[in-house]
């Protein structure tokens, strides 16, 4: 495409999220600009990521380790593995920049992760910076902003 | 019915030179134990006096279960109070950090105090005339912690009004705080953001434990760190290529057992103790540009290649923080239940050091101790599937005999083997120590 529609943005951010639930980790590692980030602030006012503790900020490099991580022999977290799910609220279209490629949505989210016998819900709002990349939609940023960010978790173990 | 409560000798029966009964993690009783006796006995950190920088900034927290607040009054001493109104038990302030001005207002009557603990006043005092308020124990200031040092800006504090003073108490250990703040061109650390807060369900002496625990990293955490070297030596794009801030991060966690028997292992009097004597996962990090010429002009090349050269790996403050001088982190072990603990990581900016020091830091802590870290998840596994097997009644006991020399002595300063269990053993002789010294019949 050269130009995506509003249609397309939105079908995007579902798309992913529906791999993210189906376990499709590869095509979802696909789903990114090569020099885009996933960031998930510990400090909601954090304006650089880098600087500041957050509780995730991944690369590729990270994206991929993390992915590869879950086919491991002896990733004892992940025996047996979680699952997760989510429910979006329709995307919010922020930003239509068609003519530098650049496109921005907001999703406010639940997001259940189980495990086991136990399962628990996070509610936060992610906000995707979506670039054109040889005619494809790409991911440069996704922000993950959970609704507590500063509460105690427990292991968070998949990709929000 | 109580088992150990004013029962010393059964409260040392728990712990044999090789071994500790699976109570000192599961029961319940010996917990409130710990609260009464360890957490009140011992100097516990507080919080760093960056998080109040200015008058009237106040901290929240708890010491064992005692509600406590940690204020910078108007001269700018730091004050460590309960967290208690002295007039129906309200607790004065509620919010993690803020700025309560020149005086705690308390929420519910109003009755208010200087920021040193001091009592003010309280509406229509009138009503108290001829009462004799001033003879009870709410006419007068908000009570005060036993002992307060605020040491290079760490703050610690000791509920018991008696035992031993703060240097006898840490003794030789500060060395490892030292060595932290040293490493700031100008002496000085500030708090960089809120810390992680990750909830795990065990027993807070398997985190300290952990700590100096130089079995388990290759073997817990061959899912990370394995995979990580593993993916970065298959795109490395050159044999010689740099190795990416991440990946020096993660890779010394797959360190042979060699690596860590050689790191060494130093116990100090009192349960402290710290790995990586020689070296540690910490020393290969390549150089920050800038650093080492502000630390020579700061200190002399001397000096400042000592503290550079210094790498110590994890240096566990007896009873529950650790403290990591080459990446400026200090994780709190806080204990909420017998098998419920929260583990808050705070990190430091170095003052006057370049910020890609604080960019490593901030990124050894998210990766390694959030709870979104797949280092951590493999961890908090480990621990909780203990809490869970300990219950098992076919064994009793759990081992900490490694490298056990006879007649081990705590009351001194030891150096060995990188892979002793003999700091876990220091741990817990100064765990009976701590827990019964205040115990009726300690003396028997």
């Amino acid at each position: 495409m050269s130009v995506p529609s509003r249609e397309d943005l939105i079908d995007f951010v579902y798309a992913e999220a529906r791999m993210l639930d189906e376990g499709r980790f590869d095509d979802w590692l696909g789903l990114w600009a090569p020099d885009g980030y996933y960031w998930m602030p510990l400090d909601p006012d954090a304006e650089n990521p880098k600087l500041v503790t957050a509780l995730m900020y991944e690369d590729a490099y990270l994206r991929k380790l993390r992915v590869e991580r879950l086919n491991g022999a002896r990733t004892f977290s992940q025996k047996p593995r979680s699952r997760c799910h989510h429910v979006l609220q329709r995307p919010f279209i922020d930003a239509f920049d068609a003519e530098n490629g650049v496109f921005v949505t907001t999703t406010p989210f639940h997001y259940v992760e189980a495990r086991l016998d136990e399962q628990f819900l996070l509610a936060a709002t992610a906000r995707h910076e979506l670039v054109l990349d040889g005619g494809a939609l790409r991911i440069r940023l996704k922000r993950v902003d959970l609704l507590n960010p500063e509460a105690a978790f427990g292991n968070i173990q998949l990709f929000l | 019915m109580s088992r150990y409560a004013d029962n010393p000798a059964a409260v040392r029966a728990l712990v044999r030179p090789a071994e500790v009964h699976r109570d000192v993690y599961v029961d319940a009783e010996i917990f409130d134990l710990e609260m009464k006796h360890l957490f009140a006995n011992t100097w516990v950190f507080v919080g760093h006096d960056s998080q109040v920088p200015n008058p009237g900034d106040y901290f929240t927290t708890e010491i064992g279960r005692q509600p406590i607040v940690m204020v910078r009054h108007q001269d700018g001493e730091i004050h460590v109070l309960y967290n208690r109104c002295a007039h129906k038990g309200t607790k004065l302030v509620i919010d993690r950090t803020g700025n309560t001005g020149k005086f705690f207002r308390c929420p519910y009557h109003a009755w208010t105090y200087k920021t040193d603990g001091g009592r003010l006043g309280m509406p229509l005092r009138k009503g108290y005339d001829g009462t004799r308020l001033e003879e009870s124990q709410s006419g007068n200031d908000l009570a005060r912690v036993g002992g307060v040092r605020n040491y290079r800006g760490f703050v610690f504090a000791r509920l018991s009004r008696e035992g031993p003073d703060f240097e006898s108490f840490f003794g030789e250990s500060l060395s490892s705080i030292d060595n932290m703040v040293d490493r700031s061109p100008e002496g000085r650390l500030e708090v960089a953001g809120p810390p992680l807060r990750y909830m795990h369900r065990c027993n807070w002496k398997m985190l300290v434990e952990n700590q100096t625990d130089t079995c388990h990293p290759m073997v817990a955490h061959e899912s990370s760190a394995g995979t990580a070297v593993r993916i970065w030596e298959e795109s490395r794009p050159a044999p010689d290529a740099p190795k990416p801030m991440a990946i020096q991060v993660i890779a010394p966690f797959m360190s042979s057992y060699e690596f860590f028997e050689k790191m060494g292992i130093r116990t100090w009097p009192n349960g402290h103790g710290h790995t990586g004597v020689h070296h540690s996962i910490h020393s290969d990090y390549s150089e920050i540009p800038g650093y080492f010429d502000q630390m020579k002009a700061a200190y002399g090349e001397d000096r400042a290649r000592a503290i550079l050269g210094e790498n110590r790996h994890n240096t566990v403050y007896f009873p529950n923080i650790m403290v990591k001088g080459p990446i400026q982190q200090l994780r709190i072990f806080i204990p909420l239940a017998a098998d419920k603990t929260l583990v808050e990581s705070y990190i430091y900016r170095l003052v006057g050091a370049p910020d890609m020091l604080l960019e490593r830091t901030a990124m050894y802590n998210r990766l390694i101790n959030a709870p979104t870290s797949i280092v951590g998840h493999d961890d908090l596994e480990m621990y909780e599937r203990a809490q869970e097997g300990l219950m098992a009644d076919g064994l009793e006991w759990v081992n900490v005999q490694r490298l056990l020399e006879e007649d081990e002595d705590h009351d001194t300063v030891a150096v060995g083997n990188g892979t002793t269990e003999r700091q876990m053993r220091n741990q817990f002789n100064a765990w009976v120590k701590y827990m019964t010294v205040s115990m009726k019949g300690a003396d028997l």
